[in-house]
């Protein structure tokens, strides 16, 4: 960047002067090579670690193998007994039931903290400060945050101790940890910032006139709410809401981690596969899992259109 | 809602706050508590004594792996991340200002790099490394997996950044004479180092903490949450707790650093425009 900038003003122009004819093509070739060039370190990344990498996956998904090595082939095998086999039917339910609780739960907690955010805390150097108290848990590690829940929820964990001891119940509830309820417990508290963060955005760019105004036109709390506030937050929803799905649906480590062994996830069963290096029928399973994912994420961006909202 | 009086929404959503809060930091905080359990204490409470026996613990190297050389590595990893993100999106986000061949395309490669799960990013580096006859390493494969996880991010605060920079002070560098690349050079870039150093956090704060997509492209020598996930499944003693503790105070104290930084940055700024004035 810097030798062609410096190109672009041979010998260094004094200022207001109009440049020699050569400097005046060399900008000009400058400014349409640019974008190219200044593009280029974000596109190749994406290229070489992203694309090819999804595309062999694509290829391997077709290849067989049995149990000690992977044959290049054309076969459609891996498709075939993934999709004919319960097992994997069942889990995508589970998958898209984790999913689907853990949307509804961070939609509600991710409006309602940034509504308060947005239009109950007045003082924008307090918006900022109670802001960064929920982002900065995100920026620590997941596992170390999933691990945090143990003491928390065992069998003489935290809650159940303090139940017992106020008398609430007798005995120790089982199904605080290594459950589908733990699962879903983690997965909110991962992500749960990742729906607070956009609508606060969308939140934050409503013109304060429209609220004023439907109040004065004699609309109740609520009724501003519902629908005011709603509608004009629709695409911090639609963003925060493809963020939750697509890093649930895509998830392996939460339910490993959190249900004990007891459920199962795509994203399970595929490093599951893995690990045992049946690496095609992992690479047929992960290209169906994309496709259902791009097909959630085609179904939210008809509310929004992303590139406005930036 | 911008009433003097504060109503009983106010008070129900304060309530729904603080207990979003606590639900935000209280397990975090439980796990700060037992690292500090005496040597005889269990993974749960009631603490058997205070002592500082498992982070001790954390640093003879028999006991838990490589724990030293995992956080060396992580650490050189997030900082090589965070100094590309930054790069890689300030330079994509300034040929994003104008329209170019193939920007559509590339937006959506961006986008797309958020939403492919990244077991996926993970599998698919794996296999093209495994077939190329490649071996992946955490400074290679590993790297490139990293950056399809924080390019994407970095690229988004740059277009916020972006679209709230006031391109008046360009042209006003213009009109004074500047070339293109000092009106970079001390226009544009010190009005855009507060976010930038936003998008260098997040890179290091993501890299660091980057479990699925190295799961696969890491090689032989784990990365400090490849070796945290290893103690879940082989670790029963709190000094899983003790390490625990020390990664997020690490990350809390780069979090700070970062924030006392912008601060400080605003501060200046503002003195130097009370000044000029």
């Amino acid at each position: 960047m810097t030798v062609t900038a410096t190109q672009a003003t041979p010998g260094h122009v004094p200022s207001g002067q109009t440049q020699p004819g050569g400097g005046a093509v060399h900008a000009r070739r400058w400014r349409r090579v640019a974008p190219y060039l200044q593009a280029a370190p974000l596109a190749v990344t994406l290229i070489l670690f992203l694309l090819i990498p999804i595309l062999t996956i694509l290829v391997v998904s077709f290849w067989d193998y049995d149990s000690v090595r992977v044959i290049p082939d054309f076969v459609l095998t891996n498709y075939a007994e993934l999709l004919t086999s319960p097992v994997t039917w069942k889990t995508y339910l589970n998958t898209v039931k984790f999913a689907a609780l853990t949307w509804a739960i961070t939609l509600v907690i991710g409006f309602a903290v940034a509504y308060f955010l947005a239009f109950h805390i007045r003082s924008t150097s307090w918006q900022m400060v109670l802001f960064l108290v929920c982002t900065i848990p995100f920026w620590t590690s997941n596992i170390i945050r999933m691990i945090s829940w143990i003491p928390f929820l065992g069998r003489n964990g935290l809650l159940n101790s303090t139940l017992i001891a106020a008398g609430v119940i007798d005995q120790p509830l089982e199904f605080l940890l290594f459950s589908d309820f733990s699962v879903v417990l983690a997965y909110v508290h991962l992500n749960a910032l990742f729906m607070v963060v956009p609508i606060f955005n969308s939140m934050m760019r409503i013109d304060r006139a429209l609220v004023e105004a439907a109040r004065d036109a004699g609309a109740a709390g609520w009724q501003v709410v519902w629908n005011v506030i709603l509608p004009l937050s629709k695409p911090g929803i639609a963003i925060g809401s493809i963020f939750v799905v697509t890093l649930v649906m895509g998830d392996f480590i939460t339910v490993r981690l959190m249900s004990g062994g007891q459920s199962a996830s795509i994203g399970l069963m595929i490093a599951n596969e893995i690990s045992l290096l049946q690496y095609p029928a992992a690479a047929a399973n992960a290209v169906i899992l994309l496709a259902v994912v791009l097909l959630m994420v085609a179904a939210m961006l008809r509310v929004v259109d992303i590139r406005k909202e930036l | 809602m911008s009433d003097a009086k504060r109503g009983l929404s106010f008070y129900l959503l304060a309530g729904f706050f603080g207990l979003f809060v606590l639900f935000l930091y209280g397990p975090t905080i439980t796990i700060l508590v037992l690292s500090f359990q005496g040597p005889e204490g269990g993974l749960t409470f009631p603490m058997n004594g205070v002592s500082t026996h498992w982070f001790r613990n954390l640093f003879e190297q028999q006991a838990v792996g490589d724990f030293g050389g995992s956080f060396r590595r992580s650490i050189a990893l997030a900082l090589v991340v965070m100094m590309a993100t930054v790069l890689f999106s300030l330079l994509a986000g300034f040929a994003f200002r104008r329209r170019f061949r193939g920007s559509d395309a590339l937006f959506y490669l961006a986008v797309a790099s958020l939403i492919v799960p990244s077991i996926l990013v993970s599998l698919g580096i794996g296999l093209l490394f495994n077939i190329l006859g490649l071996e992946p390493t955490w400074y290679g494969s590993a790297l490139g997996a990293h950056l399809t996880w924080t390019l994407p991010f970095g690229l988004l605060i740059v277009f916020a950044i972006f679209n709230r920079f006031n391109p008046a002070y360009e042209e006003a560098a213009r009109d004074l004479g500047a070339s293109p690349w000092q009106t970079v050079r001390h226009v544009v870039l010190p009005i855009l180092l507060p976010s930038l150093i936003g998008v260098g956090m997040s890179g290091f704060t993501l890299s660091y903490d980057e479990f699925a997509r190295t799961l696969m492209t890491a090689g032989s020598f784990n990365t400090l949450p490849l070796e945290i996930y290893g103690m879940t499944t082989n670790v029963t003693t709190p000094v899983l707790y003790a390490l625990g503790s020390l990664t997020t105070l690490f990350s809390f104290t780069m979090i700070g650093l970062c924030l006392l930084a912008v601060v400080g940055l605003r501060r200046r700024r503002l003195r130097q425009s009370l000044r000029a004035a």
